[in-house]
């Protein structure tokens, strides 16, 4: 049953995640019932008072002047109208709608952490709505490390106001004023009687009143939070242990069917000949369904190919494997990864387009007393969530439905649109569990390849990916080839700092030939260097890209925070310095850096530079303390080293140090990784840690095991083992994190631990070996076992 | 041809063709979505059901050879073991997105039936299977010890 079917929500019941039968709730109408009173349903509650029962409140019977329409629909952030946000049952039960797509960040938790917060809800009375893809929340696209960020002033506001109303509605019944009356776990009291008035009871009688407007306001002040900034538990974990929950891949529909595709090799490759009888006599398959040829630019369409739909995924699998196709080589047949390799790094040894520029890099470079160089190269990756793209389409006449695990179900629903040229108002798109994501899920050209498939097929139809799908035609992180000058002065102090930066742009898959490396990934990394030397210029080369280059976990921080953080500890080396020291001197005193002062045009993550500025002493002080923690310069055992690195992205500031262990026979372990992030107000602690261990194991699979390489066009790689990730017996043994306490603006805490880890680790390598490694990934595919290179072992 | 297959305790008839997985007779047959597909080639444990008490991958075991066995999925898993896993995940908040943590409990289930109190290298050898992209790893290591000392 959906809300909007019926205007209400369907009470009793535990919100099982999404999915089946209550997969997404929407409320078209509900901004129109701000002041209306369907979102409200009310009985008697349970005040645990036995002497005292609570009378139950007729709203009909009590006079109130006509509400005006909420105030409060464009705050900073969006639309905070209290009911777009919150609907209280008359049990109690306050629903916190969550427009973000929950891909184990725990944004169902944050978000409602903040909600439930001002509203001085009951915890154990919270549930949570998941959201369908729909304009009127706002910004959907769960990426970027920003879903606190965009959404914390709005919420709180919705939270409070709604708190403000419940308060003022105790208030007109009992006919006190409302600074005599407050709330407080879900529960009205007064100071004139011992009397109490429950949320449930009060609700229907408060959605009569008016909206306040944000000046009369009051949120919480911080030493009053219960939930923020608190270890609050997972709203969704409970449901996870017991195998509950609806993630993409496990939607059902009535009468649906399955299919996988086969797409062509190469991007762009078309689909020739296809001999489908050996397929069709596969038993349980139904049929096959060519899909049209993607053309460039790939943006999110369907990569083509055919599609096998069968009664179950296993006899689509066994009949796309029975099935023949004669594939047409497309423009990106001659692709081939050492080639590609050879030729950005040739681009990389060439003068550059000037991104950012201060003072004079040349003749700063040509007179130097000691100068260094070095390149490094890192390859293409694969997101790989454990749960690989899938999703569920139905058609109903010329109406479209979606239920799919997309990182943004408000650009799903616009794609569908545009690529099948139906009226938005007659697709819903509703967002599922994501089994991870990782940048993976914000692009649904699986869920236009359903939609396509579902057509043709007359029926639901589950698209389902396979690893190797996964593996062989996503979205991958961009290939790139770096090459950093410095020039040092007799006391080894840098004065010059050049970094040239090469890579296809993630803009190549959505404009065609685009080669130029863009703003916003020059940002993530390079034109944000927070050094402080009197010389810098940091450069673009082109690069054209020949597979989908999409993001990834922190996107170009990835490689250009191991070229600048491996390049900073190599120029401590050139000048026989303690790499934490020289690093601390390379940011050098405490300010606030606006690269656009220096020539860079520089998106800071969409957010206002006033607002979020790059601040060193917030750089110097993580770095102090993970080398606090980690005890930096230490003594250690014959074979460890300790490697430190420290970036900014996502607007927060993180330093991770890395012990590792490495025999003589090359073999390693990593002991232990110690962690500061600074990301401002925190909402959940606990989770924050948690994406803290987990980006910094993303960059270390990304940097031990990590590649992409394609040949004649084709991705090489086809599942695990031959596309590795790290396992359990190659984690660190510890893993420390610190947050900073603060109440600055809220930063992003997903992405940003990745960066940092790729040169922590080589910067460990070397401290523990001597040898510099320069190009990812470390080890590969081959060997069983966290095992360096000859090569790179002493 | 129908094949009678034990599953949580209940007999369940499966009308799948001859050598269909028993993850896509679980999960597309008795809708039974809890076990996970990741690989499809016995490389990431997010399929591990229990068949006779023993981990196993359910992605590369043919239902139909299932005959007389007894299969355990994430929704019926129970016992000492698998209340103190649950208990421990739940306090502690380890899954991450959690698709890969049916694997996960499974796998860790059946290790504390085998060995009470294991240690890293245990851990290590039984769990180094099954994969997890959020990299809860340190978190279930540390969970896994304190089940056990729970049990």
């Amino acid at each position: 049953m959906f809300l909007h079917d019926i205007g209400i929500i369907p009470g009793g019941k535990k919100t099982d995640a999404v999915g089946k039968d209550t997969l997404s709730i929407t409320n078209l109408s509900r901004r129109g019932f701000v002041v209306g009173s369907s979102l409200f349903i009310v009985g008697v509650a349970l005040t645990g008072c036995s002497s005292y029962e609570e009378p139950k409140i007729d709203p009909d019977a009590i006079d109130l002047p006509e509400a005006g329409p909420s105030p409060l629909t464009e705050v900073k952030g969006g639309d905070a109208t209290p009911a777009l946000w919150i609907a209280i049952e008359e049990d109690g039960t306050v629903k916190i709608t969550c427009h973000r797509s929950e891909m184990g960040q725990q944004v169902w938790t944050s978000m409602a952490q903040i909600v439930a917060d001002e509203l001085e809800a009951d915890w154990d009375k919270v549930q949570i709505v998941q959201a369908e893809g729909h304009e009127r929340y706002g910004d959907q696209n769960t990426d970027g490390s920003r879903s606190v960020r965009y959404n914390f002033h709005r919420l709180r506001l919705a939270g409070a106001a709604m708190r403000q109303m419940l308060t003022e509605a105790a208030a007109v019944y009992w006919k006190m004023r409302p600074s005599e009356c407050s709330a407080s776990q879900g529960l009205v009291s007064n100071s004139q009687n011992s009397d109490t008035l429950s949320y449930g009871n009060l609700a229907k009688l408060a959605a009569r009143l008016q909206v306040p407007g944000e000046a009369d306001i009051t949120v919480k002040d911080p030493k009053d939070w219960r939930y923020i900034n608190k270890e609050i538990p997972s709203l969704t974990i409970p449901q996870i242990t017991r195998g509950e929950g609806t993630f993409g891949i496990d939607v059902d529909k009535p009468g649906m069917v399955y299919a996988v595709i086969a797409r062509p090799p190469q991007l762009f490759g078309r689909t020739g000949a296809v001999r489908d009888a050996d397929a069709l006599a596969v038993p349980g398959v139904l049929q096959t369904v060519k899909l049209p040829d993607a053309k460039p630019p790939a943006l999110f369409q369907a990569l083509g190919g055919v599609a096998v739909v069968a009664k179950d995924t296993w006899a689509a699998i066994q009949g796309r494997n029975a099935l023949e196709v004669d594939w047409i080589d497309g423009p990106n047949a001659g692709y081939d990864s050492e080639t590609f390799a050879e030729q950005m790094q040739q681009t990389a040894k060439q003068s550059g387009t000037v991104r950012r520029k201060r003072g004079n890099v040349a003749s700063g470079l040509s007179s130097a007393a000691n100068r260094i160089e070095a390149e490094y190269y890192a390859p293409h990756l694969s997101q790989s969530p454990m749960e690989p793209p899938a999703a569920t389409a139905q058609w109903d006449g010329d109406k479209l439905e979606c239920w799919a695990c997309v990182q943004d179900p408000q650009a799903t629903r616009q794609t569908l649109s545009d690529l099948l040229k139906i009226d938005k108002e007659n697709i819903t798109v509703n967002a599922t569990w994501l089994g991870g994501a990782f940048g993976r899920k914000s692009k649904p050209d699986f869920v236009v390849e359903a939609a396509l498939i579902a057509k043709e097929v007359g029926k639901p139809v589950k698209v389902t990916w396979t690893r190797e799908d996964e593996v062989r035609h996503g979205y991958y992180h961009s290939v790139s080839a770096q090459r950093l000058e410095a020039g040092m002065d007799e006391n080894g102090k840098c004065t010059s700092y050049l970094h040239r930066t090469v890579f296809p742009p993630i803009a190549s898959t959505f404009v065609p030939g685009m080669d130029v490396p863009t703003d916003g990934e020059m940002g993530l990394g390079a034109t944000d260097v927070p050094f402080a030397m009197p010389n810098l210029q940091v450069e673009s080369g082109n690069a054209k890209g020949h597979l989908r280059i999409g993001w990834l976990r922190s996107v170009s921080n990835i490689y250009h925070a191991f070229a600048v953080q491996s390049f900073a500890a190599e120029m401590a080396h050139a000048a026989e310095r303690d790499q934490k020291e020289y690093l601390l001197e390379l940011i050098g005193d405490a300010r606030t850096i606006d690269p656009g002062n220096e020539g860079a045009t520089y998106p800071n993550y969409d957010a206002s530079i006033e607002e979020y500025p790059i601040e060193t002493a917030r750089l110097t002080n993580v770095v102090n303390m993970a080398a606090d923690m980690a005890k930096w310069g230490r003594d250690l055992p014959s074979g460890h080293g300790l490697g430190i690195a420290v970036h900014r992205s996502f607007l927060s500031y993180i330093a991770t140090v890395i012990e590792v262990a490495v025999s003589p026979d090359g073999s390693m372990t990593i002991p232990g990784i110690w962690l500061a992030l600074d990301a401002g107000t925190v909402i959940n602690p606990r989770h924050a840690k948690a994406q803290m261990e987990g980006g910094t194991i993303y960059g270390l699979s990304n940097a031990l095991f990590g590649e992409i390489t394609a040949k004649n066009g084709s991705v090489v790689q086809e599942n695990f083992p031959s596309w590795r990730v790290l396992r359990m017996g190659e984690a660190p043994r510890a893993f420390e994190v610190e947050i900073v306490k603060s109440n600055s603006a809220p930063a992003g805490v997903g992405e940003p631990a990745t960066p940092p880890a790729a040169p922590a680790l080589t910067n460990a390598i070397f401290n523990a070996t001597g040898h510099r490694i320069r190009k990812l990934p470390i080890i590969g595919a081959s060997g069983s076992k966290l095992s360096l290179p000859a090569k790179e072992t002493a | 041809m129908a094949t009678t297959l034990n599953i949580n305790g209940k007999d369940e008839t499966i009308d799948a063709a001859p050598g269909t997985p028993l993850l896509w007779v679980l999960r597309d047959h008795l809708k039974m979505t809890g076990t996970k597909f990741g690989c499809g080639v016995a490389q990431c444990g997010a399929c591990t059901v229990h068949v006779d008490g023993a981990p196993t991958r359910s992605c590369i075991t043919a239902h139909d050879s299932l005959d007389g066995a007894k299969v355990t999925t994430i929704e019926g898993v129970q016992g000492r073991a698998a209340d103190a896993i649950r208990a421990v995940w739940v306090k502690n908040d380890v899954p991450q997105c959690g698709y890969c943590q049916s694997g996960q409990i499974m796998a860790a289930t059946a290790l504390l039936v085998e060995n009470s109190s294991p240690s890293d290298e245990d851990i290590d050898a039984a769990m180094s299977g099954n994969i997890c992209r959020c990299a809860t790893y340190m978190s279930i290591r540390r969970a896994i010890k304190e089940a056990a000392s729970d049990v």
